[in-house]
């Protein structure tokens, strides 16, 4: 019987034929994320914008604190698109001749700030909790699903309204209020990805070579959990925006003299029928924003699939 | 599909006996209403007598008890604003919330499955790439600053709608409009996604190796299956569209549910939040357990197991 | 056979234009089929057997496809140059088709009877006809009690009656073509006969033509009259049945008829093993039923299912034991007990001499080190996010104590290239890797830890015929290089018949027969074994 040739020949038929066009090894892992970002121009639009909010946040009200806050009589409320008074006020001033560009980027570091942070903790808390649930299952699981349909079929909106009047509407609370009231899409997420991935083959395969759980959850469903998380997170710090500054709004949320978006929207409703742009511009940020993050995350849920990835690399390669 | 239903009211219900203490609890935690009722200086033995006539002196457990006795008569306390009824000043304001959702979903529904469907024919296509854009920006766009921008724009710049109010249908148009963004961007890419899908399933190309013409195609096979995952997706709108309404209804002066649950925390209105909380919630619900009938009646896979 | 075929394929040419290239899916491809003749195209996966057929009905999406050449013509008629809309009135009237898997063809939120009347209905029948025409066809298919049955859901029927759903809604306009892509392929080897001899009795009495699409020779052997062998989009060789499987031409075809399951022979192997020796794994009256509470009388259970049932076996150091059964017939249950990951309700299973269930957890521990596995879908047993080299040296991570890290490395490239890999595949990932490669890493990784035993769970079953050969032949040198011993399980019986030593055959839950693999495959007892063998086995002369 003819057994040892076939058994150290490598080649079988249906090979695929993509695999000679492999990326050489060399290319750097950073390169390759930005060749990747580069070839989607939506969402490396997005990458830059959200680059640029981030150096506002940092650096913002550290640079421009003095002139936000400056009261330039000569400048009230002056229309936007005009270079007379500087680049300052290119977006127009407020009522007290306060610079409106200066205003939102000082601005943008609460609003971001209340947003990152109420999803980090409810990614933990959410993440922990979803853990729990999809791996050890039993009344536990039963228990916290329950509480999170509750949460959930709750509007946020109503609960953060009630919250925030029996608590003080300070930033720590509103940051409270609303990681609560997103950790059950994170438990929910996190949970039916477990129960998906526990059940596959290879985490079988490291139950039988005699795998302990801890080795199971960090090793085998921890990786395959991150990206779907990281990619709901972007969402969520969008969505957590856009409720916070509605609550802001409505005045109930982040309270003067400290300032967010919303607010400043809130404020520039009072100047409507003389000075539009006092409530335009913070609202165009926040629409900016919010759409750089929905874009960014489309593609990041493309990259961060190992199988999408290498198509996408492959490819590339091929213009290179 | 009677036990399934069954189960998931149960469910509910264990989820608004959950609300009912949180709500209660943290209502009265709020600190006295004695404080806001009462002039500064009346004395100390004005507001036990307040506090007493009300029932606000005696334990929270006894309040609860009382509260919840109440509550399966129906009678939700006295409203301190409208010294009224708390449920009735709940029932007047809840029909205008109610034909405002009831106005907006379905015109949410008609948009986003047509839309999302007619992309899905085509993927990549021009009408793809424009209906993917555009409801992008429907569920960017905060929707308080729509309003006002709204307003400016068709009230007060161009002075074809009102700006506040309920009279006319025209009154209507801005509010619904406004309610509309948010879903209707987000429902677009699920039917987008979804419907893709179902497109590209077996079952599709059994149907054209039969000779099925593609608008059965579309709208007979893929849409019945492409609706499930949407199904799931517009029942969380649902609670969606009443965080819309809050910021809608006080935008333009809406005498509805939102303004009134806004206006009754500003003035400690416990009875009213209570009541407004709970027949809102119970709204809810029995919105979550008709979505959950109509899955069942569309994927025989639900009704049968 | 009349002078102009029905259908006439020619010369035709379909392109898949992707970033990376054109691909020729279809080159330069060219058959015919007559009325009352079937035709069988064979093929492995990428071959293009089914983009070929698919274009007949109109079905390759073009965009993305091209059909850069050729002509299909259908009694004469270039398909190719007819409007979309004519086209469609021939799509389910005069040509039809039925798919491989029958659960994702049909619709699972329709009715199955509304369905098959669709397929009437959209070529004018009006809706009371069809629907007494859909009794009748459920019934000519082998539908018992079919006015209630036309009213139930794909997802309440079986997978075989799917397919007899599917061939009724193809055959309800009395078509002149039948196009079957891999119609059995999905289906238990039991089956899969009873599906084949329905095709052939409805064509028999229609005289419909037939074109079967098929990587699988013994259903070749059942019902083609001519035959089509393709392979990386081209037609190798064609010509009568008898003619490819007797006196195959083109290398392709014999590799192809030399990879069969079955074809060598009995292994030479068999019956060597010394069992006086005390046996390595020894099954002891095994059951495992669902439904039960620990500690509660089994009388209490009403709804008990016994997923294994009193199951007995013995496997001595250096035997192959393969363990035949369909779906549902345990043989996963009982590997997953082999395994630990599941444990057995009444019975006990001894590894050395010592009960599996009564160890330590140390004790368990030191076991899995000398039993290992290899899985049905290599796709789905490698974690998609680990390099090659990760997933062979997990291992040793999980037995920290065999193997210092620093050598790892080096160790696993050893096995890599002793399973048939590269040294530079180590970085990659499984998905760069086609499914017979990734199965030999699943192999490696096996073999990582120097186990006595391997369990292979449908080890080859989703692999191509030719590959499945070459698989099966690295274990049986592993076998000899190593002194393993293997529990290799699988539907087929062909497929262990040149590699176990001795077999075990399962139906519902129980062993049936077992015995050395000769003296099971030439002189079967019990009726089941008959049924798969007469199912499974081609039947030609020995090759070799």
């Amino acid at each position: 019987m003819p057994l040892s040739i076939r058994v150290s020949g490598t080649a079988e038929m249906n090979a695929p034929v993509s695999l000679t066009l492999q990326t050489s090894a060399t290319s750097s892992g950073f390169r390759d994320a930005i060749g990747l970002l580069w070839r989607d121009k939506l969402a490396t639009l997005s990458a830059i914008l959200l680059l640029i909010v981030l150096v506002c946040v940092l650096l913002g009200p550290w640079l421009l604190a003095d002139k936000a806050r400056a009261v330039n009589l000569m400048a009230r409320n002056a229309p936007p698109f005009s270079i007379d008074k500087g680049w300052m006020f290119f977006l127009g001033a407020d009522a007290l001749g306060r610079s409106l560009l200066a205003r939102i980027i000082v601005a943008s570091q609460n609003t971001m700030v209340i947003a990152t942070s109420a999803v980090c903790l409810s990614l933990v808390l959410g993440g922990l909790f979803g853990l729990i649930a999809g791996y050890k299952g039993g009344w536990v699981s039963a228990l916290l699903l329950r509480l999170a349909d509750a949460i959930m079929s709750f509007p946020s909106m109503l609960l953060a309204v009630i919250v925030l009047f029996v608590f003080d509407p300070g930033i720590t609370n509103v940051i409270f209020v609303l990681a609560i009231s997103r950790i059950p899409i994170f438990l929910r997420t996190v949970r039916a990805e477990v129960l998906e991935i526990k059940e596959r083959m290879f985490v079988t395969a490291a139950r039988a070579m005699g795998a302990r759980t801890d080795r199971i959850l960090l090793r085998h469903i921890a990786p395959m959990v991150l990206p779907t998380v990281i990619n709901l997170a972007a969402l969520e710090i969008a969505f957590v925006m856009l409720v916070e500054s509605g609550l802001s709004f409505l005045g109930i949320g982040i309270q003067p003299p400290e300032v967010t978006w919303g607010l400043m929207v809130a404020d520039g409703r009072n100047y409507l029928g003389s000075a539009w742009w006092l409530a335009f511009w913070p609202g165009v940020a926040i629409m900016l924003v919010t759409m750089a993050l929905n874009l960014l995350s489309n593609w990041l849920r493309v990259v961060t699939d190992p199988v999408e990835r290498w198509r996408l690399q492959t490819t590339v390669s091929r213009h290179d | 599909m009677g036990s399934f239903i069954f189960k998931r009211s149960l469910q509910s219900v264990f989820s608004l006996v959950v609300l009912i203490i949180l709500v209660f609890f943290l209502a009265r935690m709020t600190g006295s209403p004695a404080d806001l009722y009462l002039p500064q200086d009346a004395s100390l033995e004005v507001r036990n007598q307040f506090n007493e006539q009300l029932g606000f002196n005696d334990p929270l457990y006894v309040q609860f008890g009382r509260f919840f006795w109440g509550l399966l008569h129906f009678d939700m306390g006295q409203s301190l604003q409208f010294s009224r009824p708390a449920v009735e000043v709940v029932l007047q304001a809840f029909p205008t919330t109610l034909t405002l959702a009831a106005i907006t979903m379905p015109l949410v529904l008609l948009l986003s499955i047509v839309t999302g469907s007619l992309a899905a024919f085509r993927p990549g296509g021009v009408f793809d790439r424009l209906a993917s854009f555009i409801s992008l920006i429907g569920a960017s766009t905060p929707n308080f600053w729509v309003a006002i921008v709204g307003v400016l724009v068709f009230a007060v710049t161009l002075r074809v709608l009102p700006t506040s109010g309920t009279g006319t249908p025209l009154h209507w148009v801005l509010p619904v409009a406004v309610l509309m963004l948010r879903p209707t961007g987000v429902l677009v890419q699920v039917v987008r996604t979804s419907m893709m899908t179902a497109l590209s399933s077996a079952y599709i190309k059994t149907a054209r190796a039969k000779g099925v013409g593609s608008r059965a195609i579309v709208f007979v096979h893929a849409l019945r299956n492409g609706l499930l995952p949407v199904i799931t997706v517009a029942s969380d709108q649902a609670a969606g569209i009443v965080n819309g309404a809050v910021i809608v209804e006080t935008v333009f002066g809406f005498p509805g549910i939102g303004k009134l649950m806004i206006d009754s925390v500003m003035l400690r209105d416990f009875a009213v939040i209570q009541a407004a909380v709970l027949v809102t919630a119970l709204a809810v619900f029995i919105i979550n357990i008709i979505v959950d009938i109509t899955y069942a009646l569309v994927d025989p896979r639900i009704r049968y197991s | 056979m009349t002078d102009q075929p029905l259908l006439d394929i020619r010369n035709l040419s379909i392109d898949f234009p992707s970033r990376r290239g054109v691909v020729h899916a279809v080159n330069d491809v060219s058959w015919s089929v007559n009325p009352g003749e079937t035709l069988a195209i064979l093929g492995e996966s990428g071959s293009g057997k089914s983009v070929s057929a698919s274009a007949v009905l109109d079905l390759v999406d073009a965009p993305p496809a091209v059909i850069s050449s050729g002509q299909i013509l259908y009694r004469g008629q270039d398909l190719l140059k007819m409007p979309r809309a004519e086209r469609r009135q021939i799509n389910g009237k005069n040509i039809s088709m039925i798919f491989q898997d029958p659960l994702a063809a049909l619709n699972p939120v329709y009715p199955v009877g509304w369905q098959i009347a669709e397929t009437l209905r959209v070529h004018g029948v009006d809706r009371n006809t069809a629907y007494a025409r859909v009794i009748d066809l459920l019934r000519k298919v082998g539908i018992d009690d079919p006015e209630r049955r036309a009213r139930q859901y794909p997802h309440q029927f079986s997978g075989g009656q799917r397919q007899r759903i599917m061939i009724a809604s193809a055959i309800a306009l009395e078509p002149d073509l039948l196009i079957a892509d891999e119609p059995t392929s999905a289906l238990d080897v039991t089956v899969q006969a009873q599906v084949l001899r329905l095709l052939k009795a409805l064509q028999a009495e229609s005289g419909m033509g037939m074109v079967l699409i098929t990587h699988d020779l013994g259903v070749v052997e059942q019902v083609a009259d001519r035959v089509v062998v393709m392979q990386n989009g081209h037609v190798v060789e064609s010509g009568t049945a008898s003619e490819i499987m007797n006196a195959p031409q083109h290398p392709y075809t014999r590799k192809l008829l030399d990879a069969m399951p079955g074809r060598h022979g009995f292994d030479p192997q068999a019956g060597v093993t010394d069992r006086t020796a005390r046996p390595l794994l020894e099954v002891d009256c095994v059951s495992r039923i669902y439904g039960v509470l620990p500690g509660k009388a089994l009388d209490a259970a009403p709804n008990a299912v016994r997923a294994v049932d009193d199951a007995s076996f013995v496997l001595h150091s250096g035997e192959t034991l393969g363990i035949v059964g369909e779906s549902g017939s345990g043989k996963s249950t009982l590997a997953r007990m082999l395994l630990g990951l599941d444990r057995p309700t009444i019975g006990t299973i001894r590894f050395d001499g010592k009960d599996l269930n009564a160890m330590s957890g140390a004790e368990t521990f030191k076991v899995r080190r000398r039993m290992q596995f290899v899985f049905q879908d290599p796709t789905a047993s490698l974690n998609p996010r680990m390099t090659i080299g990760q997933i062979v040296s997990e291992p040793w991570a999980i037995h920290s104590d065999v193997l210092p890290k620093r050598e790892w490395r080096g160790r696993a490239i050893e096995l890599l290239e002793r399973v048939g890999m590269k040294a530079d595949h180590i970085d990659r990932h499984p998905h760069q890797f086609s499914g017979g490669q990734r199965q030999r890493i699943a192999i490696a990784r096996a073999l990582a830890l120097q186990p006595e035993v391997i369990v292979c769970d449908e080890a080859v079953s989703a692999l191509d015929v030719s590959i499945q050969a070459q698989v099966i032949d690295l274990l049986k040198t592993l076998r000899r290089d190593f002194g393993l011993s293997y529990i290799f399980i699988a539907h087929d019986l062909a497929l262990v018949r040149d590699f176990a030593t001795s077999v075990i055959v399962m139906y519902r839950g129980q062993i049936v027969e077992q015995g050395p693999t000769v003296s099971v495959y030439t002189n079967p007892q019990h009726d089941y074994t008959k049924r798969l063998l007469s199912a499974s086995v081609v039947h030609l002369p020995d090759a070799a």
